[in-house]
Parts: C-alpha cells; structure tokens; sequence
C-alpha cells in the first residue's frame, strides 16, 4: 500500500484493462491520483487518454470486457477495489455522484424528470417516493436555478441541454455528496450555457464544500473552475500541481505542448500542435508513453517509465528529464 | 401549467386540457387516417371485432347450448332451425362455434401472458447481465427453438396429459422464445444508453434498473410482435385440438369440432367445415391486423 497523500481519495497505481478483439487495450497504466476534502481537481487530456476511465474506476462502473488489473482506490478510509458490488452502491449516488457529458442522453427519455430526481432521492435517504421526496425534489429544482412548477413534469426531450444538465446537477447534489464527479459536463453545450452551467456548479459546491473532480480537455474550463490540476497522457499521469503553476510553469513537455495549442486573444506567436498521434494502446510504446513525440527523449525514456516525483513542493511530474530534481527533493 | 391557473370555469379547463394535448390528438388523428387509407387493417380491425363481440355476447346469439346432446335431432343439414347443422350427437354446429369463440380468446388470454412473461424475463435477464447468463438462456432458447413448433407442443400436451390447460402451458413454452431473442435484443441495446450508467452512477441496483428502466423500454416491439402471434397461437391450438391433445370433448374447441366430423365428412360436410371457416376467418383477421398495426406504426411509412 502506498502512502496517504490526500484524506478524502487516494489512488495508487490504478491499471485497467480492457479485453476486447483487438488485443487488450491498456486504458489505464498506474495512474497516482489523490484530493483532499472540499478540493477541486481538474483532469485535462485529449480524447481516448483515459480520463473517463478514471472517473467509471472510482465509481466501480468499470464492466465487462474492462476490468482493474492491479492498484488502489482509497476513499476516505474506504478501500473501493475491495468493495463488493452491494457495498457500492450504498457510495453511489450517496458519497460519490456523478455529472454525465451528454445531459440529453443520461435521463431516462421515458420517464418525467421529476421522477427521476425523486428515484435518486428516494434510494439515497432510503424512503419511499412519496410527498416528502417530492417536497426535496422541488427544493433541489430550485437549486438548480429551474422553476419546478415547470420542470417536474416534463420528459427528458422536453428540456435543452442546458436545462437537463440542471436537473443533473439537481439529481447528483441532492445526496450532498462528498465527492462529486462531472465527467465533460459543458462540452456538448454551447458556449454561453456553458459559463452558466460552470457558474452554477461553482456556487454550488461552494456553498455544500463537496470536493469536485471536473474531468475536461478544455483548458480554459479547467482553470476557471479547479484548485489543482492533473494532465493525462495514454493513461498515465503525466503532471499534476496547482492550477497556477501549471499554467505559468508546465514542466512535462506534453503540458507545455497543450497549453500551446490553446489559443488565446492577444497571442501573437502561432499556435503549435504537438508533432505525432496518441498512441495505440493495444501495443502502446515501451517505456515513457509519450516518447515517440518528445523531443528531449533519452535512452531512460525508452526502456523504463518515469515515476510521479515532486520536484517542488505540491508540484509532481513523471518525466526523466526531471528526474534528478525530484531524488535531491525526497532525499532533503 | 394547469396547477399555475387556479380559477378557471370547468369549459376553459376543458378547452386548456385538449389545448395542452393537441400534438397526441393530432397524432391519433393521423393514425386514424392511415388506419382508414389501408382497407386491410380494417378487414382484419372489423374480423377481429366480430370474433370478439361473438365471443363475449355468445349466449345472446345462440338459442341451443353447445353441449347439450338430443340424439333424435342428430346429423341435421343446415337449416333455418340449426344454420350451421347438427353433429353426430344432435349438438348445435353454430352454439358449439360461438362458444368455440370464447376458448379460443381465453386461449390466445393465457398463453400471451404467459408466454411473454416468461420470454420477457429470461431475454431481458440475458441481455442485461451478458457474458455467461447470456449463453446459458439463449442456449435454452436454442433448444427450445431447435424443435419444430407443433412437434414441441404436440410431445409437451402429450406429457402433461391432454386438456385444454395442459395445451395451453404447452403453447406458452413453445411460444416465449420469440419473446425472449426480442427482448434480449432490446435489452442489449437499452443496455448501452447513457441513462444506464447514469442511474448506476446513482446507486440503482440491478433489480431496479431491469424493471424501472430497461423493461419499460423493451417491451413495445414485443407487444406489436404477440398482436402479429395471436394467430398462430389459434392455429396451434386447433391444430392440438384436431389431433385429440388439446381441449377434450365435450369442450367446443374448433380444432376439436373440425376432428368430430372427420369420419362424417363425405355425407355430412357442414360438421367440420363451419368450426374449419371459422379458424381461417380469424387468423386471417389476426394476420391482416397484425400487418396493418406493423404498417401503421412504421416511421418511414407514417409521414
């Protein structure tokens, strides 16, 4: 076991398989991940890098044909991969919820709204869905910035995507969790919606201090929203420090790479996209994962995969170019 | 919107009412329309409605009973007194055949429920959980479906001993397996949806996603498979019936009726013919509904 860096979640050399036709693909390859209590975490990396994964893993929705070969997810004092499923689901919904990208797509389309806010509510307080679950409803309604009178009997395809997320957000708060999940809950919005849904899950876990994981491969997003930030590559963690530093000073080049990519008013250089493709994952490349596109590869690179080290305090990056740093670190 | 306007006289209620649910109104219109532009639905609507009406309002037709035995009166042509004739025993041709009516709906009754029961529940089981549950039901529903229909039911009544409920069971566990490859389908499919994992991510257990979530959204495509059933279950029950293993004399099953007066066919022709017109008639009504429905609620044909 290794040690506890984070009191609310720990994940310690977290792999995941998936066994599919193909070969088995390596969705996941030790990721080290932890947050404390009330924190805010963004996961950033580009499409197919595992940050989803991520997310289904420490809910235990990893299903068949994936499965977590090897690693930990400590939540609280809570050792979820030990968990049996029917010990889960009393942490699903109730300690850990969860925000899907596609809002339209996550309500069930034959049931009316209100009902499957009640549903949620009902199995998390362990009541019968009756006047007082409704009574709850319509307060998280409220909440959520919608007018219940309006909402609670309307179908899922009833709603824009901006007021399904709403109810999402309802339906997975309602349980005041103490971790909250929103896996890419902006990206199939449009813009303006976008910076209300961000608006309104910022008052909100501010005034529930729930901790929030916000999984994104907008930069831009990550920033406004998250106290820290943890970049992904091919299902490794390549970096993860404060939002700031990640920012003025990325140190893995894959970072460096994506904050360049970001376009940004006032910016006169080009922007740059990083030479080469993501990986296959079926036969991903030995070693560091992301040295075929590196141009600072050595030797090391290729046989051996950097660990997550701290090369300054709360700043973590796996990457032998930092290698060295991160020894004199943990020796002083 | 209804709750928000509170003083309102009962004709605006009303008016606001079929002013909320006009796009359904108008959709049954539209439905009403395609019903009346395709005369075979409404060949096989109207069959089906005469079998019906016959079969509740039976006693209202006929003046004879259909079991009662007046041996003087035996072998009769049609007349004005029996239009359909009278059989070996004197019985009433046309009472046995409108009460044959009410067998049969009960039949048709019992082995849709039954049969959609048990299809239902092992398709959804298997396509929900997958992997190795999966292969053991579908396995069994091979070996259900490796029979032919009739040989399978035919080997079940004999087991279980013929009678009409025994025939019944015996339809029910030959028919389900359509039921269940449907429901697996469907189930499979609803599977997959984002609303699944989300009501996972949630804390659902599994009883509660197949009966809340994944059933209410498999079950439609089964109910428009049974309605295009319903014929061939009759069939197979009068076929049971006509080979002696389905409902036993003196019970007016059609089948049955058709095998009485098999050894009178050559001099008296209207024993097995009138029950035998009266199972083409409703299955050919079943068939020609059932294709109307199909019709009528398919999306590329509705626009």
């Amino acid at each position: 076991m290794q040690k506890v860096r984070g009191d609310l979640l720990n994940i310690s050399k977290l792999k995941v398989v998936f066994y599919t036709y193909r070969g088995i693909i390596k969705a996941l390859n030790g990721v080290e991940l932890w947050m404390n209590q009330g924190e805010r975490l963004g996961i950033v990396g580009e499409t197919g890098c595992g940050k989803s994964v991520t997310a289904l893993s420490i809910m235990g929705l990893i299903e068949q044909p994936g499965e977590i070969i090897e690693g930990d997810i400590l939540f609280g004092d809570k050792l979820l991969t030990s968990m049996k499923e029917n010990e889960l689901i009393n942490i699903r919904g109730k300690e850990i919820s969860m925000i899907f990208q596609e809002p339209n797509a996550a309500l069930n389309p034959v049931m009316k709204v209100g009902f499957q806010i009640a549903e949620s509510i009902g199995k998390v307080k362990n009541k019968k869905i009756g006047k007082e679950v409704y009574a709850e409803v319509r307060r998280m309604l409220e909440i959520a910035g919608l007018d219940w009178e309006r909402t609670i009997n309307l179908y899922p395809h009833e709603l824009s995507g901006g007021m399904a997320q709403r109810v999402m957000i309802a339906m997975a708060l309602s349980s005041n969790p103490k971790l909250l999940i929103a896996d890419e809950p902006t990206s199939a919005l449009d813009v303006t919606i976008q910076a209300q849904i961000l608006e309104l899950l910022d008052e909100l876990v501010k005034k529930f201090g729930n901790a929030v994981i916000l999984i994104t491969h907008n930069m831009g997003v990550a920033a406004e929203f998250c106290d820290k930030m943890a970049v992904m590559y091919a299902g490794n963690m390549v970096e993860y420090a404060r939002t700031t530093n990640i920012f003025e000073n990325p140190h893995h080049h894959y970072t460096r790479g994506l904050l360049k990519a970001v376009p940004k008013i006032g910016r006169t250089d080009e922007l740059q996209s990083i030479p080469g493709i993501v990986p296959d994952l079926v036969n991903p490349p030995s070693g560091c994962r992301f040295h075929p596109r590196c141009k600072h590869v050595m030797d090391i690179c290729r046989k051996d995969f950097p660990p997550l080290v701290e090369i300054k305090p709360g700043h973590y990056v796996a990457c032998y170019l930092y290698w060295k740093e991160g020894i004199k670190n943990a020796n002083s | 919107m209804l709750n928000t306007v509170k003083n309102i006289g009962q004709k605006e209620k009303i008016k606001l009412f079929l002013e909320q649910r006009k796009p359904i109104i108008e959709d049954w219109k539209h439905t009403y329309y395609l019903w009346k532009s395709t005369p075979l639905a409404m060949i096989g609507t109207v069959i089906i409605f005469i079998f019906l009406t016959v079969a509740i309002f039976a006693p209202l037709f006929t003046t004879y009973s259909p079991t009662e035995q007046f041996m003087e009166e035996r072998l009769l042509p049609p007349s004005s007194q029996h239009i359909f004739g009278t059989d070996q025993y004197g019985r009433d041709i046309f009472s046995r055949v409108v009460y044959g009516a009410r067998i049969e709906v009960w039949i048709i009754f019992i082995v849709s429920i039954i049969s959609v029961m048990i299809g239902i529940i092992v398709g959804i089981t298997a396509g929900y959980f997958g992997s190795a549950v999966d292969e053991i039901l579908m396995r069994i529903t091979d070996m259900f479906l490796a029979f032919p229909r009739l040989i399978l039911a035919m080997v079940l009544t004999a087991v279980l001993g013929p009678n009409l409920t025994n025939t019944m069971i015996a339809i029910s566990l030959v028919d389900w397996t359509v039921y269940a490859r449907l429901g697996r389908a469907e189930a499979m499919k609803v599977k997959s949806q984002p609303y699944i994992e989300a009501i996972r991510a949630v804390g659902a257990k599994d009883l509660r996603i197949i009966a809340f979530h994944v059933l209410p959204m498999s079950i439609s495509p089964v109910i428009v498979q049974l309605t295009l059933r319903m014929g061939t279950i009759i069939l197979t029950a009068a076929g049971l019936g006509f080979l002696g293993l389905g409902a036993q004399p003196p019970t007016p099953e059609w089948g049955a009726i058709v095998s009485d007066g098999r050894s009178y066919l050559v001099d008296q022709w209207w024993i097995s013919t009138f029950p035998g017109m009266a199972i083409a008639f409703v299955v050919l009504g079943f068939n020609l509904l059932g294709d109307g429905i199909r019709d009528i609620l398919d999306p590329r044909l509705r626009r």
